[in-house]
Protein backbone atom coordinates (compact mmCIF):
# COMPACT_ATOMS: atom_id res chain seq x y z
CA UNK A 1 0.00 0.00 0.00
CA UNK A 2 1.05 3.75 -0.68
CA UNK A 3 1.78 5.77 2.32
CA UNK A 4 2.12 9.85 2.07
CA UNK A 5 4.82 11.10 2.89
CA UNK A 6 4.96 14.39 4.84
CA UNK A 7 8.23 16.66 4.78
CA UNK A 8 8.30 19.47 7.15
CA UNK A 9 11.12 22.32 6.63
CA UNK A 10 11.65 25.46 8.82
CA UNK A 11 10.81 28.10 6.88
CA UNK A 12 13.82 29.82 5.13
CA UNK A 13 14.20 32.70 6.90
CA UNK A 14 14.15 31.29 10.54
CA UNK A 15 17.09 30.51 12.19
CA UNK A 16 18.00 26.66 12.38
CA UNK A 17 20.27 26.76 15.31
CA UNK A 18 20.43 22.86 15.05
CA UNK A 19 21.14 22.74 11.40
CA UNK A 20 24.05 25.27 12.48
CA UNK A 21 25.28 23.14 15.12
CA UNK A 22 25.61 20.23 12.26
CA UNK A 23 27.46 22.41 9.87
CA UNK A 24 29.54 23.32 12.73
CA UNK A 25 31.06 20.16 13.49
CA UNK A 26 31.31 18.89 10.09
CA UNK A 27 35.05 20.58 10.22
CA UNK A 28 36.03 18.10 12.53
CA UNK A 29 35.33 15.47 9.93
CA UNK A 30 37.25 17.03 7.64
CA UNK A 31 34.40 17.96 5.56
CA UNK A 32 35.40 21.61 4.34
CA UNK A 33 32.71 22.25 1.13
CA UNK A 34 29.91 22.61 3.09
CA UNK A 35 27.78 26.08 2.80
CA UNK A 36 25.04 25.05 5.37
CA UNK A 37 22.93 22.60 6.80
CA UNK A 38 19.26 22.41 7.16
CA UNK A 39 16.74 20.02 9.97
CA UNK A 40 13.10 18.94 8.91
CA UNK A 41 11.22 16.26 9.79
CA UNK A 42 9.66 13.47 7.64
CA UNK A 43 6.46 11.95 8.61
CA UNK A 44 5.18 8.90 7.03
CA UNK A 45 1.39 8.05 7.19
CA UNK A 46 -0.42 4.82 6.25
CA UNK A 47 -3.87 5.25 5.57
CA UNK A 48 -6.20 2.17 6.75
CA UNK A 49 -7.95 2.37 2.61
CA UNK A 50 -6.70 4.37 -0.11
CA UNK A 51 -4.05 7.25 0.82
CA UNK A 52 -5.71 10.53 1.07
CA UNK A 53 -3.50 13.57 0.15
CA UNK A 54 -6.13 15.68 0.94
CA UNK A 55 -6.53 14.85 4.30
CA UNK A 56 -2.86 14.52 4.39
CA UNK A 57 -2.24 17.86 3.80
CA UNK A 58 -5.22 18.72 6.17
CA UNK A 59 -3.07 17.12 9.17
CA UNK A 60 -0.03 18.77 8.07
CA UNK A 61 -1.66 21.90 8.14
CA UNK A 62 -3.65 21.49 11.84
CA UNK A 63 -0.39 19.03 13.71
CA UNK A 64 2.63 18.26 11.64
CA UNK A 65 3.76 21.70 11.04
CA UNK A 66 3.43 25.12 12.63
CA UNK A 67 2.49 27.56 9.65
CA UNK A 68 3.76 30.10 12.02
CA UNK A 69 7.62 28.84 11.00
CA UNK A 70 7.41 25.91 9.20
CA UNK A 71 6.76 24.68 5.63
CA UNK A 72 5.24 21.61 4.36
CA UNK A 73 5.05 19.21 1.53
CA UNK A 74 2.75 16.30 0.93
CA UNK A 75 3.80 13.43 -1.75
CA UNK A 76 2.78 9.45 -2.40
CA UNK A 77 5.21 6.79 -2.45
CA UNK A 78 5.07 3.38 -2.86
CA UNK A 79 5.86 1.36 -0.09
CA UNK A 80 9.12 -0.27 -1.26
CA UNK A 81 10.57 3.43 -0.86
CA UNK A 82 9.33 3.77 3.12
CA UNK A 83 11.23 3.26 6.20
CA UNK A 84 9.90 0.36 6.77
CA UNK A 85 11.00 -1.69 3.73
CA UNK A 86 14.47 -0.36 4.38
CA UNK A 87 14.59 -1.50 7.59
CA UNK B 1 -16.36 35.51 47.37
CA UNK B 2 -12.45 34.09 46.87
CA UNK B 3 -11.53 33.87 42.96
CA UNK B 4 -11.47 30.63 42.00
CA UNK B 5 -8.24 29.93 39.35
CA UNK B 6 -7.27 26.87 37.40
CA UNK B 7 -4.34 24.98 37.07
CA UNK B 8 -4.34 22.84 33.87
CA UNK B 9 -2.33 19.47 34.49
CA UNK B 10 -1.42 17.81 31.24
CA UNK B 11 0.92 14.63 31.01
CA UNK B 12 4.32 16.09 31.22
CA UNK B 13 3.27 19.19 33.13
CA UNK B 14 5.77 20.27 35.69
CA UNK B 15 4.88 23.64 37.68
CA UNK B 16 1.44 22.82 38.13
CA UNK B 17 2.55 22.16 42.00
CA UNK B 18 4.09 25.64 41.87
CA UNK B 19 1.56 27.07 40.23
CA UNK B 20 -1.40 26.55 42.35
CA UNK B 21 0.91 27.30 45.80
CA UNK B 22 1.40 30.85 44.01
CA UNK B 23 -2.53 31.43 42.98
CA UNK B 24 -2.66 30.20 47.24
CA UNK B 25 -0.19 32.66 48.30
CA UNK B 26 -2.23 35.55 46.09
CA UNK B 27 -5.03 34.84 48.26
CA UNK B 28 -6.78 32.79 45.35
CA UNK B 29 -8.36 29.15 45.68
CA UNK B 30 -6.00 27.53 43.34
CA UNK B 31 -8.56 24.92 41.18
CA UNK B 32 -6.57 21.73 39.61
CA UNK B 33 -7.94 21.17 35.78
CA UNK B 34 -7.51 17.76 34.03
CA UNK B 35 -6.53 17.71 30.09
CA UNK B 36 -8.67 14.93 29.52
CA UNK B 37 -11.75 16.80 31.05
CA UNK B 38 -13.23 19.73 29.29
CA UNK B 39 -15.29 21.41 32.50
CA UNK B 40 -13.55 24.27 33.66
CA UNK B 41 -15.60 23.62 36.77
CA UNK B 42 -16.36 27.27 36.99
CA UNK B 43 -13.06 28.79 37.30
CA UNK B 44 -12.71 32.97 37.13
CA UNK B 45 -9.16 32.41 35.50
CA UNK B 46 -6.32 29.92 34.40
CA UNK B 47 -2.77 29.04 34.75
CA UNK B 48 -1.49 26.79 32.17
CA UNK B 49 1.87 25.88 33.83
CA UNK B 50 5.69 25.26 32.41
CA UNK B 51 7.14 21.56 31.76
CA UNK B 52 6.93 19.40 28.94
CA UNK B 53 3.49 18.40 28.09
CA UNK B 54 3.17 15.24 25.97
CA UNK B 55 7.00 14.68 26.13
CA UNK B 56 7.30 17.92 24.24
CA UNK B 57 6.86 15.37 20.87
CA UNK B 58 5.94 16.53 17.46
CA UNK B 59 6.53 20.86 18.57
CA UNK B 60 6.36 21.53 22.26
CA UNK B 61 2.53 22.75 22.98
CA UNK B 62 1.76 20.96 19.42
CA UNK B 63 -0.33 18.26 21.43
CA UNK B 64 -1.80 20.05 23.93
CA UNK B 65 -3.39 22.35 22.15
CA UNK B 66 -5.54 19.62 21.30
CA UNK B 67 -6.50 18.40 24.65
CA UNK B 68 -10.13 18.49 25.30
CA UNK B 69 -9.53 20.90 28.45
CA UNK B 70 -7.72 22.94 25.79
CA UNK B 71 -10.69 22.98 23.65
CA UNK B 72 -12.79 24.82 26.25
CA UNK B 73 -10.05 27.38 27.04
CA UNK B 74 -9.53 28.17 23.89
CA UNK B 75 -13.61 29.22 23.40
CA UNK B 76 -13.28 30.87 27.25
CA UNK B 77 -10.48 32.84 26.03
CA UNK B 78 -12.20 34.39 23.32
CA UNK B 79 -14.89 35.23 25.60
CA UNK B 80 -12.49 37.12 27.86
CA UNK B 81 -11.76 34.57 30.57
CA UNK B 82 -8.14 35.35 31.86
CA UNK B 83 -5.67 32.54 30.38
CA UNK B 84 -1.69 33.14 31.73
CA UNK B 85 0.54 30.48 30.02
CA UNK B 86 3.66 29.96 31.46
CA UNK B 87 6.64 28.53 29.48
CA UNK B 88 5.11 25.44 27.90
CA UNK B 89 1.83 27.61 28.83
CA UNK B 90 2.90 30.29 26.47
CA UNK B 91 3.90 27.51 23.85
CA UNK B 92 0.74 26.03 23.76
CA UNK B 93 -1.09 29.17 23.37
CA UNK B 94 0.95 30.24 20.62
CA UNK B 95 0.14 26.33 18.98
CA UNK B 96 -3.83 27.32 19.99
CA UNK B 97 -3.56 30.80 18.02
CA UNK B 98 -4.83 32.74 21.06
CA UNK B 99 -1.57 34.18 20.80
CA UNK B 100 0.78 34.93 17.33
CA UNK B 101 4.31 33.64 16.88
CA UNK B 102 5.89 30.77 17.91
CA UNK B 103 8.69 29.36 20.28
CA UNK B 104 11.46 27.92 19.05
CA UNK B 105 14.82 26.17 19.85
CA UNK B 106 16.76 29.02 21.79
CA UNK B 107 19.33 29.92 19.53
CA UNK B 108 22.77 28.94 21.36
CA UNK B 109 21.54 25.49 22.01
CA UNK B 110 21.50 25.10 25.29
CA UNK B 111 18.68 24.97 28.23
CA UNK B 112 18.83 28.52 30.15
CA UNK B 113 18.39 27.89 33.72
CA UNK B 114 18.79 31.28 35.79
CA UNK B 115 17.35 34.41 37.43
CA UNK B 116 16.53 36.92 35.28
CA UNK B 117 15.71 40.64 34.69
CA UNK B 118 12.35 41.58 32.90
CA UNK B 119 11.09 45.18 32.27
CA UNK B 120 7.25 45.26 32.29
CA UNK B 121 6.26 46.88 29.39
CA UNK B 122 2.43 46.53 29.02
CA UNK B 123 0.37 47.29 32.54
CA UNK B 124 -2.96 46.88 30.64
CA UNK B 125 -2.99 43.19 30.99
CA UNK B 126 -4.93 41.27 33.11
CA UNK B 127 -2.11 39.57 34.63
CA UNK B 128 0.03 42.39 34.82
CA UNK B 129 -2.29 45.47 36.08
CA UNK B 130 -0.53 46.12 39.74
CA UNK B 131 3.17 46.36 38.42
CA UNK B 132 4.48 50.11 37.48
CA UNK B 133 5.36 51.15 33.42
CA UNK B 134 8.74 50.08 32.84
CA UNK B 135 9.14 48.31 36.38
CA UNK B 136 12.17 45.65 36.61
CA UNK B 137 11.31 42.11 38.38
CA UNK B 138 13.77 39.38 38.41
CA UNK B 139 11.84 36.05 37.34
CA UNK B 140 13.71 32.61 37.11
CA UNK B 141 13.72 31.87 33.33
CA UNK B 142 14.02 28.24 32.56
CA UNK B 143 13.70 27.00 29.12
CA UNK B 144 15.58 25.27 25.77
CA UNK B 145 12.69 26.51 23.35
CA UNK B 146 11.89 29.95 24.73
CA UNK B 147 13.10 31.69 21.43
CA UNK B 148 10.22 34.29 20.44
CA UNK B 149 9.94 34.33 16.91
CA UNK B 150 7.16 36.28 14.59
CA UNK B 151 7.22 37.66 11.30
CA UNK B 152 8.40 41.72 11.25
CA UNK B 153 4.73 42.66 10.54
CA UNK B 154 3.41 40.85 13.42
CA UNK B 155 6.34 41.80 15.76
CA UNK B 156 5.38 45.41 14.58
CA UNK B 157 1.88 45.35 15.10
CA UNK B 158 2.63 44.03 18.78
CA UNK B 159 4.86 46.89 19.86
CA UNK B 160 2.63 49.24 17.96
CA UNK B 161 -0.54 47.81 20.02
CA UNK B 162 1.65 48.07 23.20
CA UNK B 163 1.34 43.82 23.16
CA UNK B 164 4.53 43.50 24.48
CA UNK B 165 4.11 42.61 28.54
CA UNK B 166 7.73 42.18 29.35
CA UNK B 167 11.03 41.89 27.77
CA UNK B 168 14.69 40.71 28.69
CA UNK B 169 17.05 42.91 30.37
CA UNK B 170 20.75 42.62 31.10
CA UNK B 171 21.27 39.93 28.30
CA UNK B 172 19.10 37.93 26.61
CA UNK B 173 18.08 34.13 27.55
CA UNK B 174 17.01 32.60 24.08
CA UNK B 175 17.71 34.86 21.50
CA UNK B 176 14.21 35.79 21.36
CA UNK B 177 13.37 38.22 18.71
CA UNK B 178 13.47 42.11 20.07
CA UNK B 179 14.18 40.73 23.55
CA UNK B 180 10.27 39.30 23.78
CA UNK B 181 9.96 37.52 27.32
CA UNK B 182 6.11 38.19 27.50
CA UNK B 183 3.24 39.22 25.19
CA UNK B 184 -1.01 39.49 24.96
CA UNK B 185 -3.64 38.88 22.84
CA UNK B 186 -5.82 42.62 21.66
CA UNK B 187 -8.35 42.38 24.43
CA UNK B 188 -5.38 41.67 27.05
CA UNK B 189 -7.24 38.92 28.93
CA UNK B 190 -4.39 36.17 27.35
CA UNK B 191 -0.65 36.64 28.64
CA UNK B 192 2.15 34.14 27.46
CA UNK B 193 5.33 34.56 29.73
CA UNK B 194 8.71 32.43 29.15
CA UNK B 195 9.98 33.04 32.44
CA UNK B 196 8.39 31.77 35.88
CA UNK B 197 6.41 34.18 38.62
CA UNK B 198 5.52 31.39 40.43
CA UNK B 199 8.84 30.27 41.34
CA UNK B 200 9.38 33.70 42.96
CA UNK B 201 6.43 34.22 45.44
CA UNK B 202 8.36 33.01 48.60
CA UNK B 203 11.79 33.73 50.01
CA UNK B 204 12.26 31.15 50.82
CA UNK B 205 12.29 29.24 47.59
CA UNK B 206 12.75 32.75 45.08
CA UNK B 207 14.79 35.16 44.13
CA UNK B 208 11.90 37.97 45.02
CA UNK B 209 8.62 38.05 45.51
CA UNK B 210 8.19 39.74 41.75
CA UNK B 211 6.53 36.74 40.69
CA UNK B 212 3.20 37.29 42.66
CA UNK B 213 2.44 40.81 40.71
CA UNK B 214 1.14 38.58 38.26
CA UNK B 215 -1.33 36.60 40.19
CA UNK B 216 -2.94 39.82 42.31
CA UNK B 217 -2.68 41.32 39.42
CA UNK B 218 -5.16 39.07 38.29
CA UNK B 219 -7.45 39.39 41.41
CA UNK B 220 -7.52 42.90 41.02
CA UNK B 221 -8.61 42.15 37.25
CA UNK B 222 -11.86 39.96 38.41
CA UNK B 223 -12.66 42.45 40.97
CA UNK B 224 -13.06 45.14 38.72
CA UNK B 225 -14.58 42.82 35.73
CA UNK B 226 -18.18 43.08 35.34
CA UNK B 227 -20.22 39.79 36.69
Amino acid sequence: MPRVVVDVMLKPEILDPQGQAVANALPRLGVGDVASVRIGRRIEIEFTGEPDLDRAREIADKLLANPVIEDFTVRLVEADETADARS
Amino acid sequence: MTARVGVVTFPGSLDDGDAARAVRIAGAEPVRLWHGDPDLHGVDAVVLPGGFSYGDYLRCGAIARFAPVMETIVDAARGGLPVLGICNGFQILCEAHLLPGALTRNQHLHFRNRDQVLRIESVSTAWTNTFQPGQEVLIPVKNGEGCYVADTATLDQLEAEGRVVARYVGGNPNGSQRDIAAITNAAGNVVGIMPHPEHAVEELTGPSLDGLGFFTSVLKHLVGAPA
